[in-house]
This record gives structure tokens, sequence and C-alpha cells, in this order.
């Protein structure tokens, strides 16, 4: 609403800027009068460049006549130029009054109706950023406090406890977490997920052990659903931590085997047979390094051909880095300068990715 | 809500146009003083609007409201507070409405200055202003409107070209722009004058100023752009032809004979019909200059206004006001009264003289610059006008003209004596070439070019400073005298010395670039190589560092002079993430009027860094030159008879006294 009352204003100003003018009833005569003090000026302005020797005397008398003829037009067009107060100059105010007075206002909201977003605020990005974080802030803190005063009246609501675990859960509280899950499954039953949720705020509240009671609840889990993925990864753990990392990593191979490829957890599953891996077998590598060798040079011939996106050229620099081959990173990165010169966005990737795998970090200290 | 205000200031602005248009037009049709004097209020209120809409855009880059999608796509929060304010205009809608901005502002001014132009050509100059802002405010609402919202609003920006973020970018726009449009005024004044049918030396004094005033900025922004590209584009070159600087150099040859027909026209009320042509050819060139620019006919650096549609608009908005004022004098032309005469050899002939040079001038950048595009559009061959057409087409028909201005100053109106002038000239011509032999003797085996070059320079400089001396002192005349008749010359003389020698100066850097020198060096730490002109650069570091918006290596060099240190220099290679844009940030280093610039460039397999050193002596004379121009002209505009003289107030009885005398 405010907006509009502001517009109106505006173009009320606007509109007066021009009925102002049009209101006065003023006899101003047409000033060719300065015409004539104009050609009286140049005149005299002739005898003083006569005295700087901008003239002969011959043609300043001569340009004296000229500019003395013009005078006298002008003088003589003044007399026949007077004002004209009559009926016809009223009507022509009054159309000009008009005239300003609808098409001013019209023609602008017509424009701005087309192209005018009225009711979008400003939004200046200090505000904005303020506002974010006190909105995130506010939401989090309030919401937890109301449904907590209201489990104190109703303790029996497996569904508030549920929804409380998880934000004790991200606020680090891992005592209130277990707490909370356990009076959920109270109330609403023991369920394979609500089960592994459970166990793994207790495994989070005694620091990253398994300690019994969880391992029962991830066994019940297990026990209703099979392939689990939280309650696997945990038996897992439970398992290294009971000093058998064979049965650990036959959990976790067989997690990954029943995996979706993108299922989030693969890297943190992976991290752990890794480092099994690394405790248990040391160095065999899945693929040997000729294999890699191979596949680089494979790829550096690919590239080399003209073929390859930035993202090849990426790997082609990060693969000599990982095989300790510091040349040959700084060849591929100049040879990619060059392929990739109409490409600026996709040659920046490639020149970070370089900065990070330290090519050329002798040269440019 | 401050941005829906600010934009609907822009559509309450098209209205109100209109307004100006229409009501000082008829006004001054049905000889209605009432309705003529709608146009000043009228004039300053569009002006207004439009600077509350500006202020609005400015204010929501300054605090990064992204809700708009202009600020959204050329801004970013990261960018310093500089940066910010000058993003306003370093894309295609902000700086279009710095354009209306300026127009506006014109308009306002000749609509406030109520003395120096008689009312009737006033009501007609500020209704074609009118027109001229109605055009330009449909197409930035049409097709440009810097107020589209965006919504939801991102939380960060595209951010500015990093190229456009420089302190240059600051001031040669607005510079350029108020050049620009400032000729829209005298075209709304020539077409005032068609128009009413009636052009004579008041016409030629009421356009004078404002001419004076356009020049003066679109030399300085002219030059600001030039000193710009030479330190920011990397290249170490000045002026590199390229069609969108030489669109901006079409207006000012064409306003530079412009400047020069109009004193004919004021003094002797000859040139009338070719002086009318000029003011309107001269915004023409500017408004094409425009359209090149931002059509995308033309790519260059300035490429960020690229648009079809938006292209077709300009067309549009060059056809109507183009063809229409050339079609409105050819009909009005021939009605028009002749003036006084003069003979071949005088000052009036001079000036046509002066006029018939740059006239041709203009013709050969204008023929160089479009004729590549139109072979484009007919046969598909891309072909490249460079350097080396303009070299041979334009620099031969400057030289001449050069050698004619002292000529110019000292000839008398109506008839001139030209022995007599050669006369008075031949102390500054004997100096000139005195010095060109000597130059050539030092720099024996250098280029030859440049000693002559030196010697036109001071010629020009020495001829225009002749008039002085020749109209202040005579032989036996003391000193004391001298001076003080020295002072007692009109301001518009000593603006014209002032200009005449800036020329000058110029012309001397212009010829000294014949004498720097280039080298392209691989160089280790530690590494000293020559950079020409007696200095040396050793290579210290080469490290990078963190800007606010981007990430830079810089190589640092400590110069040398004779063994002695002298300062140092600092080149970088940036990077901007946003854009994922890399620029070059040249190093430079002044001695004197001299430079050292450096430009880093890239690492050597080997693990060397390849460098750009240059040396360019006397280089900053090209710039200094241009402001002592533009000097000139300012002190022109200060001249006592723009003063006095004109109309004053014509509500009381028409004044009778003569104005006092000046001396």
């Amino acid at each position: 609403m405010a907006i509009w009352i502001i517009l109106a204003a505006m173009t009320a100003a606007a509109v007066m800027s021009a009925l102002w003018p049009l209101s006065r009833a003023r006899t101003a005569a047409l000033g060719t009068a300065g015409e004539g003090l104009f050609y009286r000026d140049q005149i005299e302005e002739i005898d003083r460049e006569l005295a700087r020797g901008l003239f002969s005397p011959a043609e300043a008398a001569a340009a004296k006549a000229e500019a003395a003829r013009r005078l006298i037009r002008a003088e003589s067009r003044r007399e026949t130029a007077g004002p004209s107060l009559d009926e016809p100059a009223l009507r022509r105010r009054r159309a000009a009054s008009a005239v300003a007075l609808s098409a001013v206002p019209l023609l602008a909201l017509a424009i701005y109706g087309a192209y005018g977003s009225p009711h979008e605020p400003a939004q200046p990005l200090a505000a904005r950023l303020v506002q974010e974080r006190d909105l995130a802030d506010m939401d989090i803190s309030e919401a937890v406090a109301r449904i907590e005063s209201h489990l104190q009246q109703n303790p029996a609501d497996g569904r508030g406890w549920e929804v409380l675990a998880p934000v004790y859960m991200r606020q680090g509280r891992f005592d209130a977490a277990a707490n909370a899950y356990a009076q959920a499954i109270r109330h609403l039953g023991e369920e394979p997920n609500r089960l592994a949720n459970y166990g793994e705020a207790l495994v989070n509240a005694s620091e990253g052990v398994v300690q019994a009671a969880a391992r029962e609840a991830f066994e019940a889990a297990v026990a209703t659903d099979p392939l689990q993925p939280k309650a696997r990864y945990y038996l897992g753990r439970a398992a290294e931590q009971d000093g058998d990392p064979e049965a650990a990593l036959r959990r976790y191979e067989a997690l990954l085997r029943d995996s979706p490829s993108d299922a989030p957890w693969i890297s943190v599953v992976r991290a752990r047979i890794d480092a099994l891996g690394a405790a248990s077998q040391p160095a065999s590598p899945a693929l040997g390094i000729d294999a890699i060798e191979g596949m680089v040079a494979q790829l550096a011939g690919r590239l080399a051909e003209g073929g390859g996106s930035a993202e090849d050229w990426a790997r082609l620099v990060r693969s000599y880095m990982v095989l300790d081959r510091a040349e040959q990173a700084a060849g591929a990165l100049a040879e990619a300068r060059r392929a990739l010169a109409n490409d600026p966005a996709g040659l920046a990737e490639v020149e970070e990715t370089a900065r990070h795998a330290g090519v050329g970090g002798e040269s440019g200290q | 809500m401050l941005i829906e205000a600010g934009h609907f200031a822009l559509a309450l602005a098209l209205g109100l146009s209109l307004v100006q248009f229409a009501v000082p037009l008829w006004g001054a049709r049905t000889n209605d003083p009432v309705l003529m004097s709608v146009g000043g209020p009228v004039s300053v209120a569009v002006f207004l609007l439009v600077a509350f809409s500006f202020g609005v855009l400015t204010h929501a880059y300054m605090v990064s409201d992204f809700s708009v999608l202009n600020v959204y796509a050329n801004s970013h929060s990261a960018k310093p507070m500089i940066y910010k304010i000058t993003g306003v205009w370093g894309n295609h809608e902000g700086s279009m409405l710095l354009w209306i901005l300026i127009l506006a502002l014109f308009g306002a001014m000749v609509g406030v200055a109520r003395n120096s132009v008689p009312p009737k050509l006033r009501a007609n100059t500020i209704a074609v202003q009118g027109a001229v802002t109605i055009a330009f405010l449909l197409f930035l609402l049409m097709t440009s409107n810097p107020f589209e919202r965006l919504t939801p609003a991102p939380f960060e920006g595209q951010d500015l070209n990093p190229v456009l973020q420089d302190l240059g970018l600051a001031i040669h726009p607005p510079l350029l722009y108020i050049g620009y449009v400032g000729f829209s005024i005298t075209f709304a004044f020539a077409m005032a004058a068609l128009i009413e049918g009636k052009i004579d030396a008041v016409w030629a004094r009421a356009v004078r100023p404002w001419t004076l005033a356009a020049w003066l900025f679109l030399t300085l922004g002219i030059s600001m752009g030039s000193y710009w590209a030479y330190y920011e584009l990397g290249w170490g070159g000045w002026w590199f032809w390229d069609p969108v600087e030489n669109a901006s150099l079409l207006p000012w040859i064409l306003g530079t004979a412009l400047i020069h027909s109009t004193v004919v026209m004021e003094k002797r009320e000859a040139l009338k019909v070719w002086t009318i042509l000029l003011a309107i050819l001269t915004f023409s060139l500017s408004l094409m200059g425009t359209f090149l620019v931002r059509s995308g006919v033309l790519t260059s650096v300035h490429a960020f206004a690229v648009d079809p549609d938006r292209g077709l608009f300009i067309l549009v908005i060059l056809v109507f006001f183009i063809g229409g004022s050339l079609a409105l004098f050819a009909w009005r032309a021939p009605l028009l009264r002749q003036g006084g005469v003069f003979a071949p050899v005088s000052r009036e002939g001079a000036l046509v003289m002066n006029n018939l040079f740059l006239a041709t001038a203009c013709a050969t950048v204008l023929i160089g610059t479009l004729y590549p595009l139109a072979l484009e559009a007919v046969t598909g061959a891309k072909i490249s006008v460079g350097a080396p057409f303009f070299n041979a087409t334009f620099i031969p028909l400057m030289i001449p003209l050069l050698i004619l201005v002292p000529f110019g100053q000292v000839l008398a109106w109506k008839r001139g004596d030209l022995a007599g002038v050669a006369q008075r000239l031949a102390a500054a011509a004997l100096i000139a070439a005195f010095v060109t032999v000597l130059i050539y003797g030092f720099t024996y085996g250098g280029p030859v070019a440049a000693p002559l070059g030196v010697g036109l320079g001071v010629y020009l400089i020495l001829g225009a400073f002749n008039e002085v001396v020749t109209r202040s002192w005579s032989p036996g005349v003391s000193l004391s005298v001298a001076a003080r008749k020295a002072r007692g010359l009109p301001r518009s003389t000593w603006g014209t010395v002032m200009a005449h020698a800036g020329v000058g100066l110029t012309v001397i850097g212009i010829a000294a670039t014949a004498w720097s020198t280039e080298r392209i060096v691989s160089m280790r730490l530690g590494d000293v190589a020559d950079v020409g002109g007696g200095y040396e650069a050793r290579l210290d570091s080469v490290a990078p560092r963190t800007g606010p918006n981007y990430i830079e290596d810089v190589a640092r060099m400590t110069l040398f002079s004779g063994g002695r240190e002298v300062g140092f220099v600092e080149s970088a290679k940036r990077f901007y993430p946003v854009r994922a844009m890399p620029t070059t940030e040249a190093g430079i280093r002044t001695f004197g009027l001299s430079q050292v610039y450096v430009s880093v460039g890239e690492e050597q397999p080997d693990g060397s860094l390849g460098m750009r050193l240059y040396y360019k002596p006397l280089i900053l004379l090209i710039w200094l030159g241009t402001v002592v121009m533009a000097i000139g002209a300012g002190i022109s505009m200060t001249d006592r008879r723009f003063r006095v003289g004109a109309p004053v107030r014509s509500r009381n009885a028409p004044p009778t006294a003569a104005p006092a005398p000046a001396e």
C-alpha cells in the first residue's frame, strides 16, 4: 500500500512541474530585446578587435555595417512580436494542462504496469544475511523448546520424541538423543531404522565405542531387516573393536555388495576397508603400477590426438603428479593451455587442479 | 520499495518528456510565452526523476541487492566499494541510464540557463532534447530495463568483467558520455533553428558554450580511455584504431570542426548551413558510435553490451533522428539567409580550411571503420583495416592542418595579409626547425619522423603563444605593460592558445613514441634485463597474492639507471574466479614525462618467466596535451561574451544600457 502512496506523490510532483508554469498568468514578452543587445555588443567587439589588429580599418567598417543591418532587423522584429493573451491562448493553456494531467500519469502507469514489480521488496544483501541467520537460529531453538514443553505434558507421545531425537543429534547432545530414541522405541515400538538410530546415538554418547546396549540394538535391527545399512556398519565397527578384523572386513564387504553404487555411506565403508587392508595385508594395490601407467599413456595419447575435455586434461595433470613426474605434468599443463585456449572456464579448472597438485611448484615460489 | 520507486521514476520521466517535447514546441509555433515557459521546469523535473532513478540503482549496487537482475549480473558482494559503484555504468543497462541522465542534465541546464538563449530558440531546443529523451527512455524501459527483478534473489552476483574493474572505468565512460551526449544539445539547437527557420549569429553564440563543454568532456573521455587501454590491456599501446575507439574519435573530429565553424558564424554570420549540418552530423556520429558499440556489430573490449534486439531498436532510433534531421535540413536549409562575405585569405578562410581538413579526416576514419563491416555484410569476407591504413591516410591529412593552425590564429577577419602573417610566424618556424635539426643530430641513425614530429609540436606551441606575444608586445613596449596587455586579452583568445598548445604537446608525445623500445625477454629470478632508455630491470620475486575478489601472481622488479637503484615495478597475472577470467596488470613507473612499462607474460617450460619491457619516452605528453586542450576549452567557456550582452529577464522593460567595455 505504502508503495502506491509514494508513486502517487511522485506523479503529483511531476505533473505539478508542468502545471505550475502554465498557471502563472505572466505576460512575458518575447526576448528579441536580447538580440538587439547582442548585435550592439558585437559592434563594440569589432572596435576592440580592430584595436588588437584583428581587422583592417576598412574591413572593420564593413563588418560594423553588416552588424548594424542585423541590429535594425532584430529591432524591427521586436516591434511586431507581442505577447498574446487572448481567448485562444487561454484555450491552449487549458489543453496543455489537460495533456499534462492525463498523459503523464497514464503513460507512467502503463509503462510501469507492463514492466514493474510493485510488490517486490528491496533486498540488500547485508540485511538478508542477518535475517537468514536469525531465522535459522530462532527456528530450531524455538521449535525444540516448544516440543520439549509439549513432551513434558505428554511424555507418551512417541512421535514427539522421534522428531526431537535427530535435532539433539545435530546439536551434539547424544545422551539426550539416545534417551529420546529410547522413548520413541518404547511408545512406537521396535523398528529397524529406529533401533539403528538409537544404537548410533549410544555409540556417539560413548565417544565412538560400540558398547553392549548399542550392539544389542543393532543386532535387533538386523534381525528384523538384515539389510539395514547403519546397523550393519556399526556391527562391523563392533567386530573391529573386538579385535576381529576379518569378520569386520567380511561385514563391510557384504555391506558394499548390497549397497547401491551411489549410497552416501560407500566412502565411509571404503575408508574402513582400506584401513583394515593396510593393517592386515600390506601393499597389494588393486591395480599394478604398470596398468596405471598404461592407462595414463592411453589418456595422454588420446589427448594428443586432439580429443578430450578439460576434465581429461585435469586428470592427466593429476595422474602425472601422482606418478611423481613433475616435468611431464608441467608439459601436460602447457599443452592444456594450448588446447583449451578457446575454453577459459575449462582451462581455469585445469589450472586449479594443477595448482592443487603442485605443478610448477618449484618455480612459482 | 525504493527500487520500484526508482523504476517508476523512469516511467514518469518518459511521460513528462512527452510534455517537454510537445508543449514548448507548440508554444514556439503559436508564439505563446506561457507554453514555452513550461520547458524549463519540466526539463528540470525530468532530470530530477532520472537522477533519482540513477541514485536508486547506485544504492542497489552499493548494498548488493541481488533481487535486481542487473546488480546480480554485474556485481559481487566481495568487490571493493568503488568498483561496486563504477559497476553501475560498467554494463549496458546502467550505462544507458547514465546516458539518459546526462541527456536530461543538458536539457535541464538549457532550461535553467535563462539569460543566454532567446526564449523561442530555447523552447524548441528543449522540445527536441525531450524527443531524444523519449526515444532513449523507451529504449531503456523496453529492451534493457535496469530495474528488472529476480526472484528468488541469489546470494551472490556474477561479478563485473575484470577488465572493467579499474579506476579508469570510474572516469572514462562518464566523461565520454558527457561528451557524446553533450553534442545532443548542439543537435537540438540546430534542429530548433531549422524548425524556427532562423539561424544567425545569436544562435551561434548561444550554442557555443555547449559545444565547448561537450568537446571538453569528449576530449577528456577519449584521452582517459586511451590511457586506460594503455595500462590495463597490457599491450603498451595507447591507440589501436579499434572501431570502438574510432566511434568516439569521429564525433570528436567533427565536434572540433563545429567549434571552429561556430566562431565564423558568430563573428561573421557566414557558414550557417555548413554549421547546422556539422551539428547534425556530430550528434549522428555519436548515435552511430552507440549503435556500433551496443549492437554487436563490433566485437571488442566493449562487447559487454552486445544484443541484436537492442541493436535493431537503436538502429530505428538512429534512422529516425539522423534521417529526420537531414530531411528537415534539406527542406529548411535553402530558406536560410546567407551571411557575411570574406576573402579566401582571411581568418574565415583559415577556419574553412580547418573544416575541410577535419571533415576529410573524419570521412577517412569513417570509411576505415565502416568499410570492413560493409564488406563483411555484403560478401562475407573478413578484412581488418588497421593502423597502416590510418597512418597512411589520417596523418597526411593532419600534418598540413597542424601547420596551418598558427596561421589561423594570426590572420585578420574578412581579408588577411598572408605575407605579414608568415613574417610573424617566422620566428616560431625557425626555432622549431632548429630544434628538429638539433634532435636529429643527437639521435642520428634513429627514426627520422620523430625529430620532425617534435619540431612540428614545438612549432605549434610557439605558434599558439605567438598570438599572445604579437597582440600584447611590440618592440619598445616594456615587459610589464606587455604582461598587463596579455592578461587583458579575451578569455577566448587564451582558450585558443591553450588548446592549440595542447595539440602541440600531444604531437610531441606521439612523435616520441618512435623512440620507445620494446624488449621481450625470458627471465629467471635475479636476472637483469635492459629496458632501454638507460634503464635496467632485475626480477626480484614472483609471489602469489590474494585480492578481495581475485588471486594474482605478482612479479616484482627493481629498476636501475646507470647502476643506481631508482625504484621498483610490479606486474601481475590476475585470475578472477567468479568470471573465471585472467587479466594482466602492467607495472608502470613514471620518470618525469617518460615511463618504464613492464608486463608479465607466460611462464616458459624451463621455469623462466616471459617478460615484456618497454621504455616509453615522453609518453605522458600525449595525455597531458589533451588535458591542456580541455583546459583551453574551459577557459574559452568563461569568456565574457557568454556572460553579458545576452537576453535578460524579460518581465521588466527591455534594457537599454550598453554592456560595459571589457578592456
